[in-house]
C-alpha cells in the first residue's frame, strides 16, 4: 500500500469555510465520549467550554482580550513564515519588548510625567522587539546561522534578562525585597477602549494591523516580494531582489509587532515588569499563525478560537471539575484535527493498493 | 487523591479505575445553598511540592467542611494571566477565594475592589484591604531545626542549601538554617547555589550533586521537587525533606522533613466566614500553630533527636527564635533589633542579607 | 574525586538530550520537522513510569515509555502525513497534547518511586582508576545513547535506506520522481524519532530523578531540537554538543558551589548563549550550515 497527496486544483470556498467547523465538531464528539466515560456530563461540558463563555458580556470581553496579543504576534510570524522564514523566538521578542516600554514606565514613575508616556513605551517596546528580532536575522543573512535555533536561543536569553531586572534593580523598593516592578503610574498604563473592560487600545492597534497586512500581502508588491521570495528565492532573485533585505524587513516586523503586543500587555494587563513571563503567547502564536493560514483575517478568526480554547477550559475546570490536564490535552488534539481538516481542503488523499489504480478519498 | 500518596496498585485495571475514581471524586457537588470556595495554583497540582501542599489544604476543607462548601481550583495559572482566573472564581459565585503564589498580589487586590462582597486570601504577600487577608507560613521555624541537626550531622564541617530565588522568604530561611548549625557547631561552613526555578527536577538534582561534589555532607532546599534529597541518598549523604514528607523517595537519607500544613488554616478561615466572623488580618504561623509540622526525626543518633525536639518545643512556646539578638551582619555590624529579645516579623520578611558567618554574597 | 564526579553528573544531564536529538536528527534527515519533542519525551517519562512501577520492571517501564513516545509520534506522522497539516503547527499542537495526556495519565503515580536503576559493570574494565568509572560503569541508557549514535550515522551514510531517507529529506519531488515511497520512509522517520524522545524521558523519570512529576521535562525537549541544528544534522556533533550543553548546565552550578559571584542569570543564560556562539564559530568557518535538509518542514504533495 502506499499513500501520497495532491493539490486540489480548485478547493472548494465552502469547504474552506466549514473544515475548521467539522474538525471541531469531531473533536467534541471524541471528547464528549471521554467526559461521559468520567461520569460527567457532556451537555454541561460544553456549555461550560462553548455556550457560557460565549454568551456572557465579561466572557466575550476576556475573549478578545486574550486574542489580541496572538493576533498581533501571529500576523507579524506571517511574514517571516510567508518569506519561508521561522521564527520561533517571538516569545523572546515579546519579552524584549516587555522590557524596552517597561524601563520608561519605571524611569518616569512618580514624577507625573504626562500622557505621552504610555505611546512612548509602546514605541519603546515595538523598537526592543525588533532589534531582538534583527539578532537571528543579521546572523542569517551575514553568517548563514540557522534562524530556528537562533531565534529560539535568544528566548532564554531575555528571559534572563528579565529575570534579572525584575528580581533585582527593578524591583519595587516598597517590595520589601520581593521581586516584580512597583505598579505603574496610570499615565505609563494603556486605557481602556470601553471604560471599565481589559480591553484596551492594543486590540485597536491588532485591528489595524490586520487589516493593513491584509492589503499588503493581497495588494502590495512588497507583499508578493515576500512571497516570492519565500516560494522562488532565486527567481527573487531575478526579479531583482535582495532576499537578505527581505529577512531583514520581514524579521524587523515580526519582531516589532511581537515586542509591541509584548509592553501593550504588561502595560495594559500586569500593570508592572513581572519577573518572570509565562503565558506563552510567542509560542501559541505560531499554531495561530498556521491555523489562520498565514491570512490576516484567518489569523484574526484563529486567535479568537485559541483563545476560547483556553477560557473555555479554565471554565471547565471551574464549572464542571475537568481537571486542567484533560483540558490542555482537549486543547492540542483540537488544533491539531483543525490543522488536519484544514490541510485536508488543499490536498486530495491518494491512496494505493500493491499495484493497483489508487483511490482518491 | 489522597490515594496517591502510596503506590495505588501493582494492575494496570486497578490503576485506571483509582485515577477514574479520583476524577469522579472532585465531582461537582450540586446543593445551591453551599459556600463556595475557590483556589488558584501557581503550579500543576502534581509538582508534588508547593502547589501540591495547597491542594492537600483544600482537600482538608472537603473533608472537614464539605458538608457545607463546595470547593473549586485552577492550577497551572501563570502570574502573567491570573487577573481573569482569579476574577473567573468571583463571578462564578466563590464567596472565599486563596490566591496561593505571591505574584498574584496586585491582581488580587484589584479583583478584590471589584468584588467588595467577595473575600481574599492571599499567600505570602504584603498588600491588604478590608476584603483581602494575607497569610504565610514561618518556615524559618523548621529551617532553624534542620540547621541544629544539620550542624550535628555534618562530618565535613561544611552544609549545603539550594535556594530557588534569593528572595526575602529563601535568604531568611538560609540564615535561619545556618544560624541553627552554628549554635551547635561553631565551625560548620554553608554553601549556596541558586537554582533559578522553584521546579524543575533535573536541575535541583544537577544542584544537589555540584553541592555534594563540593564537599557537602548534609543538604537543605528551598525547590520543590524530591529531586536533590534523593540525589544525597543515592550518594549516601543526608538532606530534609521540603514542603512534603519525603521520606518515601529517601529513606535513609531524610532527616526530617519541613511540612506546609494549610489545611487547618484553609479550613479555620472557611469556618470563620461561614460564621459571619471573617476579618481581613496578616497571618504568620509557624511551628506553634501548627502551619509547619516536623517530619518524624530518623537516621540520627538519640542526642541529636533530643536536641532538635528540645528546639521545636522552644520554639512551639516562643521561648527561641530562629533570629535571636544579637546578630551581626556580613560586615560585622549589629542588626538593630527591632523586637525586643529578636529580629521583628517585618525586618525578617524583608530579609535581603546573610548573617555573619556566611561566606556567599546573596545576589542583588 | 571532583572532577571524577563532576564528569558522572555532566553524562547524567547530556544522555537524554542527546538521545532525542539523535531521534529527532532522524526524523528531520526525511524532511519532517516535529517541534513536539517535549510532547513525546513527557508522555515517555510519564509512561516509563507508570510501566515501571504497575509492573516492577523497568525494562518493562523502558519498554512503556518507548511505546507512549512512538504512539505520541504516531499522531503527528498521521496528521502531517495522511492530512498534510502544516508541521510546525501540529509540532507545538502535539506538545500541547503531550503535556496534558501525561499529566492526566501520570496522576495517580505521583508520590510514588522507584529503586535506583541499576549500573552495568564491565568486568575488568571498570576497575581502572578514573577511565573505569567514568567509562564502564554507566547505566545502560549512556551506552546506548553511544551505541545509537554509531548505529544512526551508520544507519544514515553507509546504507541504502539511509541514502534514500536523506534524498527525501534533500528533496521530496526528485526522491518521488526516483521512485522512493516518500511517505512511508518519513512515517518511520518520525515514529523513529518518537521511540528516542519517549526512551530520553524514561531516563529523566526512572534514572536522572526517580519520580513522577507533572511537566518534569521542564523545556528539554526545546533543548534536544536546538541540538540537532548545533550538530548541523551530523550524529557525531550531536554528541558534542549534547555533551557542551550538559557540562555548560553543571558547571554554572559548580562555579556557584565554589562561590564565583556572578549574577544567576548570567550562568542559566551561559549555555544558550554558547550555543549561539558555537553555531556563529561553525557557519563562519564552513560558509553556509551544512547538512541541513533541502524539504525540512516543507508539505509533501504531488503537483
Amino acid at each position: 500500500m502506499r499513500i501520497e497527496l495532491s493539490r486540489r486544483p480548485d478547493p472548494s470556498p465552502v469547504a474552506r469555510a466549514l473544515a475548521p467547523v467539522f474538525a471541531a465538531v469531531l473533536v467534541f464528539a471524541l471528547g464528549a465520549v471521554i467526559v461521559y466515560l468520567m461520569g460527567k456530563s457532556p451537555s454541561q461540558v460544553f456549555y461550560a467550554y462553548i455556550v457560557y463563555p460565549l454568551s456572557d458580556a465579561w466572557g466575550l470581553e476576556q475573549i478578545i482580550a486574550k486574542a489580541t496579543p496572538l493576533a498581533l504576534i501571529a500576523v507579524g510570524l506571517s511574514y517571516c513564515a510567508r518569506a519561508n522564514l521561522w521564527n520561533i523566538g517571538a516569545e523572546g521578542q515579546y519579552t524584549m519588548g516587555a522590557i524596552f516600554g517597561g524601563w520608561l514606565a519605571i524611569h518616569t514613575h512618580g514624577t507625573d510625567a504626562g500622557y505621552w508616556v504610555w505611546p512612548t513605551m509602546l514605541v519603546l517596546g515595538a523598537l526592543g522587539g525588533m532589534l531582538w528580532g534583527l539578532v537571528p536575522a543579521l546572523l542569517k543573512t551575514r553568517y548563514n546561522v540557522n534562524e530556528i535555533l537562533s531565534s529560539l536561543m535568544l528566548v532564554y536569553v531575555v528571559q534572563q534578562l528579565l529575570d534579572y531586572l525584575g528580581r533585582g534593580p527593578w524591583r519595587d523598593p516598597q517590595g520589601r525585597n520581593m521581586p516584580n516592578s512597583a505598579i505603574f503610574d496610570g499615565n505609563a498604563i494603556i486605557p481602556s477602549m470601553i471604560d471599565g473592560t481589559s480591553v484596551h487600545y492594543e486590540t485597536l492597534i491588532a485591528l489595524l494591523v490586520v487589516l493593513i497586512s491584509a492589503v499588503v500581502f493581497s495588494r502590495t508588491v512588497f507583499g508578493y516580494r515576500i512571497r516570492l521570495t519565500g516560494d522562488a528565492p532565486r527567481a527573487a532573485h531575478f526579479a531583482g531582489y535582495d532576499n537578505r533585505t527581505t529577512t531583514l524587513i520581514v524579521f524587523a516586523i515580526s519582531g516589532a509587532l511581537a515586542g509591541l503586543a509584548g509592553i501593550a500587555e504588561i502595560s495594559g494587563t500586569n500593570h508592572q515588569i513581572l519577573a518572570e513571563i509565562r503565558t506563552g503567547y510567542g509560542f501559541t502564536s505560531i499554531i495561530v499563525a498556521f491555523l489562520g493560514r498565514l491570512n490576516p483575517i484567518g489569523i484574526l478568526f484563529a486567535s479568537l478560537v485559541l483563545s476560547l480554547s483556553v477560557i473555555g477550559g479554565q471554565n471547565a475546570q471551574l464549572m464542571v471539575k475537568l481537571p486542567y490536564d484533560l483540558t490542555s490535552t482537549f486543547q492540542g488534539l483540537l488544533l491539531m484535527f483543525i490543522l488536519a481538516a484544514d490541510a485536508m481542503v488543499s490536498y486530495r488523499l491518494h491512496i494505493f493498493r500493491g499495484k493497483g489504480r489508487s483511490h482518491a478519498v | 487523591m489522597s490515594g496517591s500518596f502510596g503506590i495505588p496498585s501493582r494492575s494496570l485495571k486497578t490503576c485506571l479505575a483509582a485515577l477514574a475514581v479520583s476524577v469522579v471524586a472532585a465531582g461537582p457537588a450540586l446543593a445551591q445553598e453551599k459556600l463556595k470556595v475557590g483556589f488558584v495554583y501557581v503550579g500543576p497540582i502534581g509538582d508534588y511540592g508547593y502547589s501540591y501542599q495547597h491542594e492537600m489544604g483544600r482537600l482538608d476543607v472537603e473533608k472537614k467542611l464539605g458538608d457545607k462548601v463546595e470547593t473549586t481550583y485552577l492550577e497551572n495559572i501563570p502570574e502573567d494571566d491570573c487577573e481573569r482566573a482569579i476574577e473567573q472564581l468571583a463571578r462564578s459565585g466563590h464567596k472565599l477565594i486563596f490566591t496561593t503564589s505571591f505574584g498574584f498580589m496586585d491582581p488580587t487586590i484589584r479583583v478584590a475592589q471589584k468584588f467588595p462582597d467577595v473575600k481574599f486570601e492571599h499567600a505570602t504577600g504584603f498588600k491588604r484591604a478590608d476584603n483581602v487577608a494575607t497569610y504565610a507560613a514561618k518556615f524559618n521555624d523548621g529551617r532553624y531545626i534542620t540547621g541544629i541537626i544539620a550542624g550535628k550531622m555534618t562530618k565535613s564541617n561544611i552544609i549545603g542549601y539550594i535556594g530557588a530565588f534569593p528572595i526575602p522568604e529563601v535568604v531568611s530561611g538560609i540564615n535561619a538554617y545556618y544560624l541553627g548549625a552554628k549554635s551547635v557547631n561553631p565551625d560548620v561552613k554553608i554553601k549556596v547555589v541558586w537554582a533559578g526555578t522553584w521546579y524543575d527536577p533535573t536541575k535541583e538534582a544537577d544542584a544537589a550533586k555540584a553541592l555534594l561534589d563540593q564537599g557537602v555532607d548534609v543538604l537543605a532546599q528551598h525547590t520543590d521537587s524530591p529531586a536533590p534529597l534523593q540525589a544525597a541518598e543515592a550518594r549516601g549523604k543526608l538532606g530534609f525533606g521540603q514542603a512534603t514528607d519525603m521520606k518515601n523517595f529517601a529513606p535513609k537519607a531524610q532527616l526530617t522533613a519541613i511540612i506546609d500544613n494549610w489545611g487547618d488554616y484553609y479550613v479555620e478561615r472557611t469556618q470563620l466566614l461561614l460564621d459571619g466572623k471573617w476579618k481581613s488580618e496578616d497571618t504568620w504561623f509557624g511551628i506553634d500553630k501548627n502551619m509547619i509540622i516536623m517530619g518524624e526525626y530518623a537516621n540520627m543518633p538519640d542526642d541529636v533527636k533530643k536536641l532538635a525536639r528540645e528546639a521545636e518545643e522552644k520554639i512551639r512556646t516562643h521561648a527561641l527564635d530562629p533570629f535571636q539578638c544579637p546578630l551581626k551582619n556580613q560586615a560585622g555590624e549589629d542588626i538593630k533589633c527591632e523586637g525586643g529579645d529578636r529580629l521583628s516579623d517585618d525586618q525578617v520578611r524583608s530579609m535581603n542579607y546573610f548573617v555573619e558567618g556566611i561566606d556567599e554574597k546573596v545576589p542583588q | 574525586m571532583l572532577f571524577e564526579s563532576i564528569l558522572l553528573t555532566i553524562i547524567t544531564a547530556s544522555t537524554p538530550l542527546l538521545i532525542a536529538a539523535l531521534g529527532e536528527l532522524v526524523t528531520e534527515k526525511a524532511g519532517v520537522l516535529n517541534l513536539g519533542v517535549e510532547g513525546m519525551m513527557v508522555m515517555g517519562a510519564a509512561c516509563g513510569f507508570a510501566g515501571a512501577v504497575i509492573f516492577d520492571s523497568t525494562v518493562l517501564g523502558v519498554l512503556c515509555g518507548t511505546l507512549a513516545g512512538t504512539a505520541t509520534a504516531l499522531l503527528f506522522a498521521v496528521v502531517v502525513l495522511g492530512f498534510g497539516a502544516n508541521q510546525t503547527g501540529a509540532g507545538l499542537a502535539l506538545t500541547i497534547f503531550g503535556l496534558g495526556l501525561s499529566g492526566l495519565l501520570g496522576h495517580s503515580f505521583i508520590g510514588a518511586k522507584r529503586e535506583p536503576v541499576s549500573m552495568l559493570f564491565i568486568p575488568y574494565l571498570s576497575d581502572i582508576p578514573f577511565f573505569g568509572k567514568v567509562l564502564f560503569s554507566q547505566d545502560a541508557f549512556v551506552y546506548f545513547s553511544f551505541a545509537l549514535t554509531l548505529l544512526v550515522y551508520l544507519f544514515l551514510n553507509k546504507t541504502r535506506a539511509g541514502l534514500n531517507l536523506r534524498a527525501i529529506g534533500e528533496n521530496h519531488n526528485s526522491a518521488h520522481v526516483l521512485g522512493l515511497p516518500v511517505l512511508k520512509i518519513r512515517f518511520w522517520a518520525i515514529l523513529f524519532g518518537g521511540a528516542c524522545a519517549g526512551i530520553s524521558g524514561v531516563y529523566l523519570s526512572l534514572v536522572y530523578t526517580r519520580f513522577w512529576s507533572t511537566g518534569m521535562t521542564s523545556g528539554k525537549g526545546w533543548i534536544a531540537i536546538a541540538l540537532v541544528v548545533f550538530a548541523s544534522w551530523k550524529p557525531g556533533w550531536a554528541v558534542v554538543g549534547a555533551y557542551i550543553f550538559g557540562a555548560a548546565s553543571v558547571l554554572q552550578l559548580h562555579a556557584q558551589a565554589a562561590q564565583f559571584n556572578i549574577p544567576h542569570q548570567i550562568l542559566t543564560a551561559f549555555p544558550y548563549v554558547a550555543t549561539i556562539l558555537a553555531l556563529l564559530i561553525k557557519s563562519i568557518r564552513y560558509g553556509r550550515m551544512a547538512g541541513a535538509p533541502g524539504s525540512l518542514g516543507i508539505d509533501y504533495v504531488l503537483d
